[in-house]
């Protein structure tokens, strides 16, 4: 899809600026959230981890423009986030697709909603492509109920894609998945990602699964909720499942791990 | 060497090398086709009909025998099949069943998305709407009858005012059964709140909406009969009540069946717009919730 030629390294432009971000909810003057300052660069991956209760939902729906901060600034290319945007892709943990479209037309419901039901039908064959894409050729009049858990949540990546948002916001996208079909999903993710030069942020609980596919990995601490360390993970490109045998893989998950057990005894 | 000996050890500890197939029970009724079963139960029910009344154990005025019912169903069958008087009565009481079900799915839809969508509705209304569902709502039959008449108006009134409840309740629940992933969905996609509505709500709710209306088309019938037992009238309900007053109990009882005939078929009817509409349903049979 993306003629461009890909940036391998992180080193694009930034597109995702956060810059002291805070949440304090009104209802009972909890901080959610505490001067959370983050850059996310085209064609970068970015992972947030961290017990619960560390904010990281939080981050996610005031990223997604669904909740507005209390403090800082949150801008995707050059705009203030003020609410939901059509350059903002999302996915969640489950699929969520309506059992009374079908794939295509799931596929292009975001397009139905913001541009009506004309521009939906134009955006058909472009579904059909994206469906390609994801390896679900020739399902595009099935109806979800005759998917599997993981064609499911391939079909809701074409979703996320049909509007070539700039940035992709992944809410656990697998974890309701089986592990075997999780793993090979993270590696479909990759290399969909790195077809479409798409800018990813993932908030999951699995350490491993943070390390294989990112660029940067951001480990937040709760009460409140704020960044601990970034850790930069500079395995070679593409990933592949082997590399988690490695022992760089290893000490970059011992070090986010013992992290995690630091922010747990405060 | 080492693969060789396990081999043998297997050998030895079993007597023979036959395959292990033994034979699962299953339980009888699993292997009974399922209308061999119904006929099953109602050959009882009527058996032990019959052998009530033909040893004289009731009074045959309380209890007809399953044969004086059946002629009288056939003598009930030609009077309706040649346009006779009762047939005149029967679509009375069908267009009471129409008007009052079609008024309470206008009513109880409208009610139900004021309540279910809008906080306002919610909050204020809802109190309201469960008061007065837990008032005997029969009772309101003389209240109609002084309103509307003896004519048909008062037992439509009644049949959609016993119907509307649990149309609400339906269309309410099942506004708020989208879930939260759904939501947050529609939310990042911009939809407007008639979009979400339109789009997202409903068609997740139709299940429960569907569930209110069965529930309804059953309460509908009750409340059509009921008005006519308490407000006169030319109906159906009103030859039960003849026949009743006249201790003609096979005639009642005939009538009863045929007055079940159109409950059934306008129960199937929902059914048949619920299996088109809601294609994606699993079925269960006999059931509310999911049939």
């Amino acid at each position: 899809m993306a003629e461009e030629t890909y940036v391998g390294a992180p080193s694009g432009a930034p597109v995702y600026q956060l810059a002291r971000v805070g949440k304090t909810y009104a209802s009972n003057q909890v901080v959610a959230l505490e001067d959370v300052s983050l850059t996310l660069n085209k064609g970068s991956f970015t992972s947030v981890i961290g017990s619960s209760g560390c904010g990281k939902s939080t981050l996610l729906k005031i990223m997604a423009g669904l909740i507005p901060p209390s403090r800082g600034r949150v801008v995707l290319q050059g705009r203030p986030v003020t609410g939901p945007r059509r350059d903002i892709g999302m996915m969640f943990q489950q699929a969520t697709l309506f059992p009374w479209k079908t794939a295509v037309e799931n596929i292009v419901l975001p397009i139905e909603i913001r541009d009506g039901k004309a521009a939906a039908k134009k955006a058909m064959d472009k579904a059909t492509e994206l469906l390609k894409v994801v390896g679900l050729e020739g399902f595009e009049n099935v109806y979800p109920n005759e998917l599997s858990g993981g064609m499911a949540q391939r079909a809701s990546i074409c979703r996320m894609l049909i509007t070539e948002p700039a940035v992709l916001l992944l809410d656990e996208p697998f974890s309701a998945l089986d592990e075997l079909s999780r793993d090979m999903m993270n590696m479909e993710l990759q290399r969909i990602c790195r077809e479409q030069d798409a800018t990813a942020f993932l908030v999951t609980h699995s350490i491993q699964e943070a390390v294989i596919l990112s660029d940067e990995i951001v480990v937040m601490k709760p009460r409140p909720g704020r960044i601990a360390e970034i850790v930069e993970v500079d395995l070679p490109r593409p990933r592949s499942l082997d590399m988690m045998t490695t022992p760089k893989f290893g000490s970059i998950v011992d070090h986010i791990r013992s992290m995690l057990d630091k922010g747990e005894d405060m | 060497m080492t693969e060789y000996q396990t081999n043998s050890t297997a050998h030895t500890d079993n007597d023979t090398d036959e395959d292990t197939v033994w034979v699962q029970e299953v339980a009888f009724i699993d292997s009974v086709p399922r209308w061999i079963a119904m006929i099953f139960v109602f050959v009882v029910f009527v058996g032990t009909w019959q052998l009530v009344t033909s040893l004289g154990l009731v009074s045959p005025i309380i209890l007809p025998t399953p044969w004086e019912t059946l002629s009288d169903m056939i003598f009930v069958g030609q009077n309706l099949l040649s346009g006779g008087y009762m047939l005149a009565a029967l679509w009375i009481t069908i267009k009471e069943v129409i008007y009052g079900f079609a008024l309470a799915i206008a009513i109880g839809f409208s009610l139900g998305v004021l309540v279910g969508e809008t906080a306002f509705g919610e909050k204020a209304v809802m109190p309201y709407l469960v008061a007065i569902d837990t008032m005997p709502k029969v009772a309101f039959a003389p209240l109609f009858v002084a309103w509307l008449g003896f004519g048909i108006e008062s037992k439509v009134a009644l049949a959609a005012f016993i119907a509307t409840f649990p149309i609400v309740v339906g269309t309410a629940a099942g506004l708020h059964a989208a879930d939260e992933n759904a939501r947050m969905l529609f939310k990042t996609m911009g939809a407007s709140r008639m979009q979400t509505l339109i789009k997202m709500k409903l068609p997740s709710g139709l299940p429960q909406i569907f569930t209110g209306l069965k529930i309804g088309a059953v309460g509908v019938m009750a409340g059509a009969i009921t008005g006519e037992f308490l407000g006169g009238g030319k109906g159906f309900g009103e030859l039960i009540r003849v026949a009743a007053s006249q201790l003609n109990t096979p005639r009642v009882f005939s009538l009863i069946l045929y007055l079940s005939l159109v409950g059934l078929a306008l129960y199937l009817l929902v059914q048949w717009v619920q299996r088109t509409a809601v294609f994606w349903q699993k079925e269960s049979v006999g059931s509310y919730d999911a049939g």
